[in-house]
């Protein structure tokens, strides 16, 4: 498995490089199609591995590569651990982002940047694939970092325009807040374990559950504030309730990217993190209590927004806010395969679902508003039945007494079950504010479709759309399509829709056997909680068709407001205008933000550099000085001339005088 | 190597090419001093290969008795190596930046830089106390020479503020070691480094050591003669002073301060501490506002080298070893960005942020090697700056979890200010014609940003090749610091461990026991 597990991690870094470097000088395709056929090498070396744990014939591996860090007791190597755990990313990674490669090929067709823009891709995935091989904290904090420049990069890929530069600075150092509880938390990690090794911390976590620390001047229980710094950081890349507000904004980077990064891998990474440290994480009651809290209010809390936005993408953004809230919660109640079940789906299903808007976005002319879409089923019937089969998924269709379910039915369901059947206070809210969650959930995504997909066209309104046929509304009358014929997309973005349909259908019926109820599969790489999983299959029956009914109850809720009485959604804004607001400016933390914390730290700047450094340092310090030198020898100013061999010599008699002095 | 005075000879070389080049015409001077550093570059690689990792603590060893107890005494250890390799590395590079952009009196400029170089391979091989003094302190004058006389149009200024600050800390270190001689009753820096002065004593004698060296590192509220010095001095001039002279206040804290006086640095740590937190903040915030591109550089030149005063006083290995790997990494990627900057300075003669925008249009090689410096400077792993800031945070966080946080926040500010100032260089619209009409870097350009560049990747990749020569000196002086050093505030207490996992559950149900909220806590 040697040589597998290397060439999966470092074709697509060799990839990035050459097609980077290369740029121009080799060319578009030439550059695809390094960076296409690397990804596509590591997503096939990936599932034999994958599907022989499944299959209990793959044990976990460590490949070493090479030393990086040795200081004192601080040691840390690179070297590359692949286990059930890692083998469930491995495909996750290199199928999405295989698939995002060749989606690519279409929907950047027309950009004159082609090679920046697949090298960008190609690096993404070695950082995350460095992420979830990491044997030790360091390194994948090093992945972690990766995939936060690689998406610095993406999100900006069209850094011309401003909101793009700004979003990604945004997403960077609201990721570096987080990422100073990573940090924090590993310092503390190495301090009470010795170690950065992920194995050694898990094995002695146990031993250290009763010790307390003292932190900034609080006496706490260790691992829970350990814990709880490294949840910080895995807050920030997963965009949980705080942090999160650099996630809407990223959706200014092309949606490949969205798909790939923003949906599918690099935000599940706080989830995988968590995981991995499971059983440390089980040590620590109270950080766990953080993570199910968090993750159940951002759960709910992006959903709310995710009703109200008209960006297509934005809506999709939100939801995937909201669903890996779902994955917390469910790694807070101590169901981490369940959580990873849910990573997993989610993957096929939201990438499909990012990947599925890009296609409509194409065909309408980057268009990204939904009110000025409207009737597309029949138009682009392709990306119509594979938006389809997304919803069906992340809306959870399926039955319980049937046996049969879309991807998200075996995941979203497994995770409301798991929260009730823990039995906490804490989780039991959680699971309340996850039907809650999935009520929404059905709504919006069901409104999306209805917005595009029904109804009549009306996207003469759209100034993309205008700029297109050259013609403003009223020249065009009563044609709302102003002559404009939205075209299916190629192939090389329709076999990829389709790929992704496959997964969002069958990801969930073939695998949640695995990945719930085999303990074996998992083989000790997370924290596996039999006795759960068994409370989790006897809840009631209402519990376990809640999802299913809250399902139907967003549907029917969202065809009435949108195809049955379109008038609805009006009067709902007049009615309760201020709610609507709040929803709709996303519960003002944008806004917040920028007073407590953007505006002041620009204000302080200004404050430190007028008021400290020029009006007191320096008044006081040389230029008091100065200004005692200059009245008491006017004369001093004559020897001042600029001249080189004034100074020099000034200098010279200096270093004489000073040698004289020493000497004597 | 046995025997073979390498080190004078890497002092002599410089020499005789400032000499040669103080008569020679511009042409000439310019090929003359590349060819000068070139050589002792090469002499350095010779002293990096032959050094022994794990052998004699000093090593290359010269000693000539002079006068007076004076003495010609040199000798390196694996830190004063490093820091040798920096400045030889950084030589021809700041030549290369030179070589357009001075026009006038360039024999003259010329002769300075290596000058320069002469006196800083000294300091950091000194091995006597006086002549110690003299390298440091003669290495002002060059570096005042080439603000004051090439420097731009608030020279004078400038150089006047640098003299100042930094000329009032060497008075009192010189009276410190006046006192020092005659107590100990030898000038050998080794020697010293072994000596217990009375602890008394070394209370004052840290202050007066602290007095120059905090002015040179520089340490917030001494630094404001930083911005000044980096805005009015030629890019050459920028890149010697965050590269090198900046760590000859360090280094000042490595060789004399902690071994000398470990108690006293003990004593005075929570000083550091404070200090250096604040100018984490301060001065990140104030790099925030700047609207001029060396003023931005120059003070989050004064946050990086907070970080390498805490990671010194961490009292641990970590913080010891982080600290000098950071010193080297700023040395690099500080004295990168000043030349990123000097490239466009050249080619449109502003410092104004707002003048430029959309290079990576225009110049895309150049926007990946800022983008690099950029990434480098705000630490991402993978670069020099994780590594050296990693290792120093982790040393202080042992020592105290308060001042580890307060210094962590710098590496969000780090990348506010940074990603604020690419962003604002290299991405958006080409708004200004004459920006957008730049050229994308020259065959000379890519000579000396490459270099840098793969330096880097490779300190941030395989620092093991830069810790090694210091693992043996870090540890004798961790262990002559382990007696003063003070406890670590985590106190960390072991208790029973608990008996389950926190969402451990029974078979009967499990709503009322084993809760998360009322567990074993």
């Amino acid at each position: 498995m040697q040589t597998q597990i290397l060439l999966i991690v470092f074709a697509p870094l060799l990839a990035a490089v050459v097609a980077g470097l290369g740029n121009r000088m080799i060319g578009n395709v030439a550059a695809k199609s390094i960076t296409t056929g690397a990804l596509i090498l590591s997503a096939v070396l990936s599932w034999p591995i994958f599907l022989g744990f499944i299959a209990g014939t793959e044990t976990a591996e460590v490949v070493q590569v090479l030393k990086w860090v040795e200081s004192g007791s601080l040691s840390f190597d690179w070297a590359l651990r692949v286990d059930a755990l890692t083998a469930v990313m491995l495909v996750v990674i290199n199928t999405v982002s295989a698939i995002v490669h060749i989606y690519s090929w279409g929907y950047m067709e027309e950009d004159p940047d082609q090679p920046r823009f697949f090298a960008y891709l190609s690096l993404f995935t070695f950082a995350m694939l460095m992420l979830v091989t990491a044997d030790n904290l360091v390194q994948m904090f090093f992945g972690w970092e990766g995939v936060g420049l690689a998406s610095y990069l993406l999100i900006g890929f069209w850094f011309k325009k401003p909101s793009a530069g700004a979003a990604a600075i945004k997403a960077f150092v609201v990721n570096r807040v987080g990422d100073l509880g990573f940090m924090l938390g590993i310092f503390g990690t190495y301090l009470v374990f010795q170690t950065t090794s992920i194995p050694d911390i898990l094995a002695e976590a146990p031993a250290m559950s009763g010790s307390t620390i003292t932190f900034v001047g609080m006496r706490l229980y260790t691992m829970d504030i350990l814990c709880i710094l490294l949840f910080i950081g895995a807050m920030g890349k997963s965009a949980q309730l705080g942090l999160h507000t650099w996630l809407p904004d990223a959706m200014e980077g092309p949606t490949p990217v969205s798909a790939l990064i923003h949906a599918a891998t690099m935000v599940t990474a706080g989830v995988f993190m968590v995981c991995r440290l499971s059983p440390m994480f089980e040590t620590a009651p109270t950080a766990l209590m953080v993570v199910t809290v968090i993750g159940a209010a951002t759960c709910f809390f992006a959903a709310t927004i995710g009703t109200t936005q008209w960006d297509i993408k934005r809506v999709i953004a939100y939801s995937t806010c909201s669903q890996l809230g779902y994955m917390f919660f469910a790694a807070g109640v101590g169901a981490y395969g369940v959580a990873m079940l849910h990573l997993f789906t989610h993957a096929f299903f939201k990438a499909l679902l990012f990947l599925g808007a890009g296609s409509v976005i194409h065909a309408m002319h980057h268009e990204q508003d939904m009110r000025y879409y409207g009737g597309l089923r029949k138009r682009i019937p392709f990306t119509f039945y594979a938006m389809l089969a997304g919803t069906l998924a992340i809306t959870g269709l399926g039955v319980y007494h049937l046996g049969v379910g879309f991807a998200g039915f075996w995941s979203k369901d497994a995770v409301l079950e798991v929260a009730f059947a823990r039995g906490t206070q804490i989780s039991v809210m959680s699971f309340w504010l996850g039907v809650g969650a999935a009520l929404l959930t059905s709504f919006y995504s069901w409104r999306l479709m209805f917005l595009t997909f029904w109804g009549k066209p009306r996207w003469i309104e759209s100034e993309h759309i205008q700029h297109s046929v050259h013609k403003t509304p009223e020249q065009a009358g009563e044609d709302t399509t102003g002559g404009y014929h939205p075209h299916e997309s190629p192939v090389s973005m329709l076999f990829p829709l389709g790929v992704l349909t496959l997964g969002a259908v069958a990801a969930g019926q073939v695998f949640a056997p695995s990945f719930l109820d085999n303990a074996a599969f998992w083989a000790g790489s997370i924290f596996y909680n039999e006795p759960l999983i068994h409370a989790m299959h006897a809840v009631p029956y209402w519990v376990k068709y809640s999802a299913l009914v809250v399902m139907l109850l967003g549907f029917a809720g969202a065809y009435l407001a949108y195809i049955a009485k379109p008038d609805i959604p009006a009067k709902f804004v007049a009615t309760f205008g201020g709610l609507h607001n709040f929803v709709y400016r996303k519960w003002y933390f944008d806004e917040l933000y920028d007073r407590i914390f953007v505006k002041p730290a620009f204000w302080l700047g200004r404050q430190f550099w007028k008021l400290g450094d020029i009006g007191t340092i320096d008044r006081f310090g040389p230029n008091g000085i100065a200004w005692v030198v200059d009245r008491s020898a006017v004369a001093a100013r004559s020897i001042q001339t600029g001249y080189l061999y004034t100074y020099a010599l000034i200098m010279l008699l200096g270093l004489v005088a000073a040698i004289t002095y020493v000497l004597l | 190597m046995e025997g073979f005075p390498i080190l004078s000879l890497m002092m002599l070389v410089p020499l005789a090419g400032a000499l040669v080049c103080l008569v020679a015409g511009a042409a000439t001077a310019r090929w003359i001093a590349l060819g000068t550093t070139l050589v002792t570059f090469v002499l350095g690689v010779l002293l990096w290969s032959n050094f022994q990792t794990g052998g004699a603590q000093w090593q290359f060893t010269e000693r000539a008795e002079l006068f007076a107890g004076f003495s010609w005494a040199l000798g390196i250890d694996g830190i004063a190596l490093m820091l040798i390799m920096l400045s030889v590395f950084l030589m021809p590079i700041c030549i290369l930046a030179s070589w357009d952009a001075i026009q006038k009196r360039v024999g003259e400029y010329m002769a300075a830089f290596l000058l320069m170089e002469v006196l800083m391979i000294g300091t950091f091989s000194a091995q006597d106390l006086f002549l110690f003094y003299i390298f440091f302190e003669a290495g002002l004058i060059p570096m005042y020479l080439i603000i004051g006389v090439w420097g731009g149009d608030n020279r004078i200024y400038a150089s006047y503020k640098f003299f100042l600050y930094t000329l009032l800390g060497s008075v009192l270190m010189l009276i410190a070691m006046f006192w020092m001689v005659a107590e100990a009753g030898t000038s050998d820096i080794p020697t010293l480094m072994q000596y217990d002065f009375p602890p008394g004593a070394q209370t004052w004698l840290w202050l007066a050591f602290f007095a120059s060296f905090a002015v040179k590192v520089p340490m917030w509220p001494f630094h404001t003669w930083l911005p000044d010095a980096h805005v009015q001095a030629p890019t050459a001039g920028s890149v010697i002073l965050a590269g090198v002279l900046l760590k000859l206040g360090t280094y000042g804290f490595v060789r004399f301060s902690l071994p000398m006086f470990p108690e006293a640095s003990a004593q005075f740590a929570w000083l550091v501490f404070a200090l250096s937190m604040i100018a984490v903040v301060y001065t990140s915030l104030v790099a925030l506002v700047q609207s001029d591109m060396k003023k931005l550089i120059a003070y989050s030149s004064v946050a990086h080298m907070a970080i390498v005063t805490v990671g010194l006083f961490a009292f641990n290995v970590q913080g010891l070893e982080g600290a000098m790997i950071v010193m080297l990494s700023h040395g690099l990627v500080s004295a990168a960005l000043f030349l990123c900057v000097g490239v466009i300075y050249d080619r449109l003669h502003t410092r104004e942020i707002a003048r430029y925008g959309g290079l990576a249009i225009n110049m895309p090689y150049y926007a990946l090697f800022f983008l690099l410096f950029t990434m480098a400077s705000i630490g991402l792993p993978g670069t020099s700056g994780f590594v050296g800031e990693f290792l120093a945070l982790a040393g202080i966080y042992q020592a105290s979890s308060l001042v580890a946080l307060v210094a962590t926040t710098g590496i969000i500010l780090g990348a506010a200010y940074m990603l604020y100032l690419y962003r604002r260089v290299a991405f958006g619209g080409q708004v200004n014609e004459d920006a957008a009409a730049m050229r994308d870097i020259s065959v000379r350009e890519w000579a000396f940003l490459a270099p840098i560049a793969a330096s880097v990747l490779w300190m941030g990749v395989y620092p093991e090749s830069f810790l090694a020569p210091m693992r043996a000196d870090i540890a004798v002086l961790d262990a002559r610091l382990a007696a003063a050093a003070p406890a670590s505030d985590s106190a960390l207490t072991a208790g029973a461990p608990r008996a389950e996992a926190a969402n451990a559950l029974s078979h009967e149900n499990g709503a009322n026991h084993s809760s998360a909220e009322e567990g074993a806590h």
